[in-house]
This record gives structure tokens, sequence and C-alpha cells, in this order.
């Protein structure tokens, strides 16, 4: 990994442990993904790669029983700063989830529930800039020519490949930094899987992309820096080709060649 | 090859049997809700007429109508949902959405339950001592609805929460990671998506209350009173306690007004049920999910 200044960072993570209970999950985990990468993280079930997703925007402390050391940095800031305010983290660092979560609301709710929550309670908010950010966030994920037509319909009426790019537009009107996806393809057919990587692809360079996956075609697709976990540590980060092409450390390779996982 | 062998026919006259135990148990739940509603409606059906809906009792109780226990009735049910459902409907908000998993949330948890099995009895003195005496409210219409409010809350807390718990967990989950507080989860997407089942369930339970007589017995209800209650603060008579009296205190009442009274009673829980029910059914053919 070349160096930089602390903020060319827009995750950083240092001595990272994490604990489930007794159980620890997470091993002094040092990682850094450069501002507007698409980073992709792989390993074996239960490598923590999920976990270590989780703790980005925090959402792993609901479960009560978690403990961390260590600090981890998004842009430049701690996130277990005593000054920080967890709905500031949520707005700033998006997530996506294996299972296309939309509301029960209808599509153009969606989009707009983010914005509407953090913009409109600041100042008035005109139709007309509503219906802006609307097309604009469906026009990013490729949906709006699909959907233009029944934005007052259920979103739950979509099919899931249409459901995570929502899931995926509802993100954008709040101008979340990072977003951070955990396996957002594995619910979904070929198609569906090519059509969000393609969109994620499009995204890069606007936003900083960590994603956790279970598929190496797609780390290898989809990625252009790769994190390899396992049990707990981080075992090598490079350059995807890099990774797949010239694993520095036996156990990578013996993963990307499928003698384990 | 593919016959029957006797160890497959021993299985199926084993299963037949249960299914025939399963059945027969089904039935005997139905035989005595037939033979309730039939006597009843047998029995009481002939007193049933407007006179008999809108007139107060005559003749120490052997003639006339139930027109003040009817509004009586509905006065304590009115108060005690009132009552109820607020406090209710909050503390389920905050054991559903905000406890934290400890020991004093499951102390809580523990205390609910229990509260449900208090006998109505129980609850009765509990309303005596604490809204008749020590709030000084006297037997009146509000501290019988306090006391019925207080033995349906456990029940209001569990149904709402039910309800709280039906709103799928990635919903919550998708509006968290949105930077949404709590509140504004709850808000937007938890109660809209669970209020029809909050109101049925509270309604449903609430509705039974009308059928208690012992928690208003000795907090509010009264024997006979010629006249409509116009405040909470009146005696009144109630519907639940006129069955009582009539069927066990009053004298020379004819068989016919005891067992209308009955009807009556029956019918109105039965309506406030099938309302909620109907209700909870239209609702969920809305939901989008």
């Amino acid at each position: 990994m070349d160096s930089g200044r602390h903020d060319d960072f827009a995750i950083e993570t240092r001595g990272l442990n994490l604990w489930y209970g007794d159980f620890q999950a997470l091993y002094d985990v040092d990682l850094a993904v450069k501002r507007g990468i698409i980073a992709s993280m792989i390993g074996p079930s239960g490598c923590g790669k999920t976990t270590l997703l989780r703790t980005c925007n925090r959402i792993i402390e609901r479960l009560g029983y978690v403990r961390t050391t260590g600090s981890v940095n998004i842009l430049g800031h701690n996130i277990f700063g005593d000054d920080v305010e967890l709905v500031q983290v949520r707005k700033q660092i998006g997530m996506v989830f294996q299972r296309p979560n939309p509301l029960p609301i209808s599509i153009r709710e969606n989009v707009l529930f983010g914005f509407r929550l953090h913009e409109a309670r600041l100042r008035k908010v005109t139709a007309a800039e509503e219906d802006e950010v609307l097309e604009s966030a469906l026009q990013q994920v490729l949906l709006w020519d699909t959907v233009k037509d029944r934005l007052d319909k259920p979103a739950t009426g979509l099919s899931l490949e249409e459901q995570q790019k929502l899931c995926i537009a509802r993100l954008l009107p709040v101008k979340p930094e990072v977003l951070l996806m955990d396996e957002p393809c594995s619910a979904l057919d070929p198609a569906g899987t090519e059509a969000v990587e393609e969109l994620i692809w499009r995204l890069r360079g606007d936003y900083t992309i960590l994603i956790v996956t279970h598929n190496m075609a797609q780390a290898r697709r989809a990625s252009e820096e790769c994190v390899f976990m396992l049990l707990g540590k981080i075992i090598e980060h490079g350059r995807t080709e890099e990774l797949f092409l010239s694993p520095k450390h036996s156990k990578t390779a013996d993963y990307i060649e499928g003698r384990y996982g | 090859m593919f016959t029957a062998t006797r160890l497959n026919r021993r299985s199926y006259r084993t299963q037949s049997l249960a299914k025939a135990v399963f059945f027969l148990m089904t039935v005997a739940l139905v035989i005595p809700v037939l033979i309730i509603v039939g006597t009843l409606v047998v029995k009481g059906g002939p007193a049933i007429s407007w006179e008999f809906l809108f007139t107060a009792p005559r003749d120490n109780m052997t003639a006339g109508g139930i027109l003040p226990a009817l509004v009586g009735t509905i006065w304590l049910v009115v108060v005690a949902l009132l009552a109820s459902v607020p406090v209710g409907v909050a503390a389920a908000l905050y054991l559903s959405e905000y406890a934290p998993d400890n020991l004093l949330t499951r102390t809580i948890n523990l205390a609910i339950i229990n509260l449900a099995g208090v006998p109505s009895i129980v609850h009765a003195l509990f309303g005596v001592g604490a809204f008749v005496y020590f709030f000084n409210m006297q037997q009146s219409i509000l501290a019988a609805g306090l006391t019925l409010a207080i033995m349906t809350l456990p029940v209001v807390i569990v149904a709402t929460r039910e309800s709280l718990q039906a709103v799928p967990h990635a919903f919550r989950e998708a509006c968290w990671n949105m930077g949404a507080t709590r509140w504004q989860t709850i808000r937007k997407v938890v109660l809209p998506n669970s209020i029809s089942g909050i109101l049925t369930g509270v309604i449903l339970e609430v509705s039974r209350t009308a059928g208690e007589t012992a928690p208003i017995m000795f907090t509010g209800a009264a024997a006979f009173l010629a006249f409509l209650p116009e405040s909470v603060f009146d005696q009144t008579m109630a519907m639940s306690y006129h069955l009582y009296y009539t069927a066990t205190q009053a004298t020379d009442v004819p068989e016919q007004l005891t067992f209308g009274v009955a009807l009556v009673l029956i019918a109105i829980v039965l309506a406030m049920n099938a309302t909620s029910i109907g209700f909870r059914v239209y609702l969920r053919g809305l939901k989008k999910w």
C-alpha cells in the first residue's frame, strides 16, 4: 500500500479489535481505503468481513454485547469519538444490504425518505426540487427510465434487481461519501447481478465503496482494490488484479484457487 | 415393491387416530359456544324489544328494560379504552423499540405477564383501595373504568407489542441506516405499518372488559339507578353487574328477562370483536408487503 496523508483515505482502521461477548471476531485490523475507489472484501464465511463492514458505520453496536478497541477513521474523523453523532455517521456512510429492503411506501417516498429526513427539516423544500432530487438519484442508478411512470406505486412491487438499485438510489440524495455494501448481489439472478455490478462500477469516483462479497469473480470484475480476510485478520490487501494474479500470501493463493472456502 | 408394509399400515392407523382425536377436541371446543349462544337466543330472544333496550328497569328489576346498564357499560368501556390505550401503547413502544435487552427489561416483561394472570377480584380490591379511597374518586365510572384499564393493560401491551414486532426488522434497519432516529423510524415506518393491528388488537382486548363484573362491583357499579350517568363521577349500572344482580340477588325476576340481559351483553362483546376482526381483515388486505 502506498502511504498518503490521513484524509486521503476514506476509511482507515487502526488496531481494530472486536469482540462479540467472549468471541473475538476482529484481530488488529489495519485497513486503509483510498477515497473514491471500490474496494472489495473477500474471505470464507465467518472471517469477519461483514463484521468489519458493519463496524464502519457503527451499526454493529446495536447488538449490545459488542466491544471494540482501536480506531475507525472515516474521512479523517474517528467515528468512535466522543462528539460523534450517530445520525451523522449513518447519513454520511450509506449501507446496502444482502436482501433489498425498500420501505413499504412508494418509489418516490423511498428515494426521498432520507432527503426529507435530513434536508427538508432544515429549510423549505419545493416540490420541484424534490422532483429534481428524485430524478437525479434514479438516473444515477439507471432506474429512471424503468420507473418514471410508476413513481407512486409501492416500491415492494419492483423486481429484486430494481429494489436493490432503489436501495442504492435512496442513499444518494443525502450525499453520502462512503457506501458500504454487504453482498449486494447475493439475492439477485445473474442478469440482476450484472446490472447492479455495472451500476456500482459507474458510481466509482463519486463515492468510496467498500463491498463484501462471497463471489470472487465479482470481486475481480467490480473492484479496484481487494482485501482478503481470514479468521478475523486481514491477510492481504492490494490492487485487485495483482491480488488475483500474483498473491503475496500462500493463504490468499489457496483461497482464490478454491482450495478452501 | 411399492406395496404397504405392516409398519406402514401401523403408522397410518396411528396417524388417523391422532387426526380423529384432534378433530374431536376441536368439536368439543365449538359445542359449548353453540349451546351458550343457542340457549341465550331461545330463552332470551323473546325478551328483546325496543322497549327492553331503551327503558329503565321497573318493579324491583322484574320488568322494564336495560337502558341504564347498556349506557353504563358503554361509559365504562370508553373510560377503560381512553386510560389503557395511551399507556399500553406507549409502554409497548418502549419495550419493543427502545428497551435494551437487560435485567430491567426482562423484569418488566415478567411483571406484565404476571399482571395478566392476576385474578379480576384482586384487581377489584386494588381499585377500591387505590381509586375509590386513596384518590378519593368514590364509587364512580372513573374509578371502575380505571380499574378495568389496569386489568386490561397487560393484554393491551402484549397485543401492541405483537403488532409492532410483526413489522419486518429490515424496515427499521433501512431507516436507521439512512440516519433516522428511533422516533423518526417509529413515526414514519413502524407505526404506519402496525397501527391497524394495534387498534384492532386493542379494541378486541378492551371489549372483553365489557363483560367483567368483579372489577366494577365495588368500584362504581350500582344495582339500580333510575337515571343515566351524566359524568364520569357518577355511579352507574352496567350490563355484567345487572346480569349478576338479576340472576342471583333480585327475587321474582322472570327468567326471560335475565336471559335477555345475557344475550345483549354477549351480543355487544361479539359485535365489538367482529367489528375489530373485520377491520383487521380489511386493513391486512391493504398491506403492501
